[in-house]
């Protein structure tokens, strides 16, 4: 051995390497630039040694012999050598095997021209085989779920795709199943390989046996342009777009390091259909007559110039200040444009409009003090071997795909111990070492319990519905790894309960952060997990009441800022409620939407109805004409991604390029560029000209953001996290209470599901009919005693309305509770809260 | 033909018991539906699964993997005859033609009265005795044309003293309360009680 540990010295083909203790033989030969040729050996998974191609001849001081280099890991003094005759020979053998039964219809083959058994037998292969006999045939491609086909033909058994069904994606829904050369991959009958992340095995596959539907036989490899980018979504996934004849055709998951590890999820792998919508808009529009004329109070939305749209936004806007002051013009949305965007958004609503009733957010997030108030964490923070990890979030799997498939790898490979303090189980909880499922609304008697380790249990022997013994548990096994990192993932677990009982529960947490971080212990953080794309940019840009972009307050930075913005608004605005509050009540008379779709998402459907229809201008900024910006009275045709350049924040407040690749269609302008104009038009010259110009501006202006060169982003693969933050969480001065449980109701839960009734989902004829059906959860107890079989209707009656239902029995749903996805396209659970209310209780009667 | 029955259900949970990780029962318990049911149902797999707590494409996986256990309906005596070297040597060609003319069905085939699937294999390890069959994986040695037909009369009449397809043994193994492993994680896991039974025992065989 080495006396340096932490440095194995071996030497490949003649050349010395460094290589780390334990590390493969592939690995560090790669590192050292040695490329040796593989199909199973994939770096994020396992190695099983199950494809041969890495043979290369090892010499550990007994002379050299064929081993393959994915399952010996280095040793002092090993000599590698990958270009020996004896090497060149196996490999030569192990492709001549591997083609045996491998079908040669390269030519219609989507992996044709970026297939690695393609390349590796060009480079490494025999020219000609000595096989003459009948390959096996299996059925020519069958589908293993709505997007993927298998074509056991073309398959060389290497175990990628069923290593990543089980191993990292937890899914083992497809398996090898018989043996020997009959060997096959496959799914149980009738039980398709339903996995969130079944794209990555197409991706992963290095033969054509796995393609995508959405992508099968639509372009070849070498006519696909590409570009670096960053997936919209709140946990920035590092991907490549690619494209051909300016349109999008692929999202390919990046290895980065410290975000997705290459990994995407479907949803988001598939979205890209979407920018190639029929439904997208084109042009800009404006009221007017059937006949297309232009009306002001006309019942269609008819096309018209920019010059049109802009100039009647920018009078409306006008008459508004001057008619009832700059307070009567709000902003909603916001969280799916980039930073840039946010950004000259922000500065048009509070330095030009001066207004502050500004809210990317649709109420169904936390305030940005609890999200930019708190120490953050990093993903591979959270990630640290041997940390804890406690989930006060909406399940992960359903809302942040690739954070799931993080937070699984540290759990089952890392010994990260997980602490759940949610209302109901999630996808995680089979690997919790503590799953604390409380009833709704009292995480914070279970946060305090688990944090204060003062257990005073209920009259019931429990702990707002958790049995005593069970956060005592997770209370000891938290103070015994009280020395390593904690990392607190926060968002909204419920959307039928008010946000209040999170904060609750935050503070709690926050109390013993600030104990806890002061004793030279990496301590607390926490790391944000709301919903929609860039949110996390939306509150860094400012988009909220209060707020200033640099993660500064109007009380804090605003005199500073107003130097270079000439001024802000002189006292905080409201939220998002308030807002639709003092819409409806007829106090704000233009409501400017960007990507916002309050009658579809605002958890107070009726309010949100009654507020658009009392609005006198509704200026919208969107991709599609959702149902919101269907009411609206101009209508802006924006950019989405990959059809404009910009950056991106993630939930750690990690900064990313996001690059074009793509025109947008029609007359489809950038939103910064939409900003900068209106601004123009209301006599404002901002002077930007390109987003990188807006950027050198933000770096100039914002504080936490300050100096930080759009160059310094481009040149690092992983960007830059922000981390200044000047914004300090503020508790809530007094706690909510939940009113008590009666014995008939049930309580309920509601979070989001992956599948949704969500424009891009819709948007995506691949996603579009994936949506769950909806159905009522409730615990095994309760079904049955509403006495049905499972998946009876029945009614649900609250005290706000009622609807008809299928119910079933499932054990993650506490006794008591009863759990409805918050997004169905079928039935709205918005119709059974009371947003007013603490908590939504539920009745079940049966026909 | 389908899930495990009540009856077999308690088995089941016998089975589980002796085993401290609940997938290790899966072998036992496929031989357990192909016992129920002659062989293994797909509905079978699937109450193994949730029964051993994996997706049934595992119970799949695995199942496909051995020939013993038979995924399509197979006759009540499966009668292997010996295709090996020796065998062959020793006449099992012709033993095999005359099995298909006096059963009417070809290997791999199952006769009409759903008595008897009749398989050419591979050496079964008894090239002493060639050539030889296995009825259920019992063996008749040196088997003459003759004795294979009265070895189908006894199958027909039931007399010939083997168990139908799927039955392992005629005893089933019982064990006591106090060997049980009992359902503990994998991780961290306290030993089984059975270990710990005589402390004499320190496990290196002494």
């Amino acid at each position: 051995m080495s006396e340096n540990e932490t440095v194995v010295n071996i030497t490949v083909n003649g050349k010395p390497v460094q290589a780390e203790p334990g590390e493969w033989v592939i690995a560090a030969a790669e590192r050292a630039g040695v490329y040796i040729p593989h199909f199973c050996y994939h770096p994020r998974m396992n190695s099983v040694g199950m494809c041969r191609m890495c043979i290369v001849d090892i010499d550990t001081g007994r002379g050299p012999a064929l081993q393959p280099s994915c399952m010996v890991a280095v040793s002092e003094g090993m000599v590698v050598d990958t270009t020996s005759e004896q090497t060149r020979k196996a490999q030569d053998g192990v492709l001549e095997f591997l083609l045996l039964n491998h079908p040669l219809d390269c030519p219609v083959c989507d992996k044709g021209g970026e297939c690695p058994l393609q390349d590796q037998t060009m480079a490494y292969g025999p020219g000609e085989s000595r096989f003459v006999e009948e390959k096996r045939h299996f059925e020519k491609p069958i589908p293993v779920n709505d997007f993927v086909y298998l074509d056991r033909e073309r398959c060389i058994l290497c175990d990628r795709c069923t290593r990543f069904a089980d191993e990292v994606a937890g899914d083992p829904l497809i398996t090898f199943q018989d043996r020997g050369d009959q060997t096959q991959v496959n799914t149980f009958p009738e039980l398709p390989f339903s996995s969130y992340f079944s794209g990555n095995t197409v991706q992963i596959c290095p033969v054509g046996a796995l393609t995508a539907v959405p992508y099968r036989f639509k372009a070849r490899p070498w006519d696909l342009t590409e570009v670096e980018s960053t997936y919209p979504n709140p946990m920035g996934d590092r991907v490549v777009v690619q494209a051909s004849r300016d349109q999008v055709l692929r999202y390919q998951g990046v290895d980065s390091d410290a975000v997705n590890w290459g990994w995407l999820t479907d949803k988001d792998r598939f979205s890209f259909e979407a920018t190639a919508s029929e439904l997208r808009l084109q042009t800009p529009l404006i009221r007017g007559t059937p006949l297309g004329r232009p009306d002001p109070g006309g019942s269609e939305l008819v096309e018209t110039t920019w010059r049109q749209a802009l100039t009647q936004a920018a009078d409306a806007i006008k008459a508004a200040v001057a008619d009832k002051g700059p307070q009567s013009v709000a902003v909603l949305g916001g969280a799916r444009l980039t930073n840039e965007d946010q950004y000259t958004w922000a500065r048009l609503a509070k330095a030009v409009i001066g207004t502050d009733n500004v809210d990317a957010q649709l109420d169904d997030g936390l305030p940005a003090d609890a999200v930019l108030g708190l120490p953050r964490a990093t993903i591979n923070r959270a990630c640290t071997p041997g940390g804890t990890v406690i989930l006060l979030a909406p399940d992960p799997k359903e809302e942040q795909g690739t954070l799931y498939l993080r937070l699984r790898h540290a759990v089952v490979n890392d010994g990260v111990q997980l602490i759940e303090i949610t209302p109901r189980a999630t996808g995680l909880s089979h690997l919790a070492a503590h799953g604390l499922h409380h009833r709704p609304g009292e995480a914070a008697a279970v946060a305090a319990a688990l944090v204060g380790g003062d257990i005073d249990s209920g009259p019931d022997g429990d702990i707002g519905g958790v049995p005593s013994a069970d956060v005592a548990a997770a209370a000891a096994a938290l103070a015994d790894r009280a020395d390593q990192p904690i990392t607190v993932i926060l968002g909204r677990p419920s959307l039928a309960e008010s946000a209040d009982f999170t904060l609750d529960a935050v503070a709690e947490l926050a109390r013993f952060a600030n104990l806890l971080n002061a004793g030279g212990r990496p301590g607390i953080a926490f790391l944000p997990a709301l919903h929609r794309g860039n949110v996390l940019g939306a509150l860094d840009m400012g988009l909220a009441p209060g707020l200033l972009p640099g993660r500064t307050t109007l009380a804090d930075g605003g005199r500073s800022l107003a130097e270079s913005w000439g001024s802000v608004p002189s006292a905080p605005g409201a939220g998002t409620r308030d807002i639709l509050k003092a819409a409806a009540e007829g106090r704000i008379d233009v409501l400017i939407l960007l990507g916002a779709d309050p009658l579809g998402d605002f958890p107070n459907s009726e309010q949100a109805e009654e507020a658009l229809s009392q609005v006198g201008t509704i200026i919208a900024s969107d991709l599609f004409l959702n149902p919101s910006a269907g009411r609206a009275h101009v209508v802006f045709p924006a950019a989405g991604f990959a059809e404009r350049r910009g950056t991106h924040t993630n939930l750690e407040g990690r900064v990313t390029v996001q690059r074009q690749i793509i025109t947008p269609p029609g007359t489809a302008r950038a939103d910064w560029a939409i900003a900068t104009e209106l601004a123009r038009q209301l006599g404002a010259d901002f002077g930007l000209g390109s987003p990188e110009e807006v950027w050198e501006e933000i770096a100039a202006v914002a504080p936490s953001h300050r100096g930080l060169s759009i160059e310094a982003i481009d040149a690092s693969d992983d960007g830059v996290v922000v981390a200044d933050s000047s914004i300090a969480f503020t508790p809530p001065e007094s706690s909510a209470s939940a009113p008590p449980t009666d014995a008939y109701s049930l309580r309920l839960v509601s979070a989001r599901r992956m599948y949704d009734r969500g424009t891009l989902v819709q948007h995506t004829g691949s996603l579009a009919g994936l949506a769950p059906a909806a159905v009522l959860s409730v615990n095994p107890y309760d079904f049955s005693r509403v006495g049905v079989e499972t998946g009876t209707d029945v009614k649900v009656i609250s005290n706000v309305g009622e609807m008809d239902m299928p119910v079933v029995a499932d054990p993650g749903v506490p006794r008591g509770t009863a759990a409805f996805g918050y997004n169905h396209p079928d039935l709205d659970v918005r119709d059974l809260v009371d947003p007013n209310a603490a908590v939504t209780d539920l009745r079940i009667q049966t026909r | 033909m389908a899930r495990l029955n009540a009856n077999n259900l308690t088995v089941a949970q016998e089975i589980l018991s002796r085993y401290p990780v609940p997938r290790s029962a899966l072998i036992p318990l496929l031989h357990l539906a192909q016992e129920q049911d002659g062989y293994v149902a797909e509905d079978a797999m699937a109450h193994i699964a949730e029964l051993v707590g994996v997706t049934p494409a595992e119970v799949m996986g695995t199942c496909s993997f051995y020939e013993m256990l038979k995924r399509e309906p197979v006759g009540q005596y499966m009668v292997n005859i010996c295709n090996g070297i020796s065998c062959h040597l020793l006449g099992s060609s012709d033993l095999i033609h005359h099995a298909e003319a006096t059963l009417g069905v070809r290997p791999g085939g199952t006769t009409d009265d759903g008595k008897i699937t009749l398989e050419a294999v591979e050496c079964i390890a008894a090239c002493t005795e060639a050539p030889c069959l296995q009825v259920n994986y019992r063996y008749r040695n040196q088997v003459t044309a003759d004795d294979f037909d009265q070895l189908v009369d006894d199958l027909r009449a039931g007399t010939a003293g083997v168990a139908p397809h799927g039955q392992l043994a005629k005893v089933r193994q019982h064990i006591g309360d106090d060997r049980r492993a009992g359902v503990s994680p994998p991780d961290g896991q306290g030993e089984p009680a059975w270990m710990a039974r005589n402390p004499s025992d320190n496990g290196d065989g002494s």
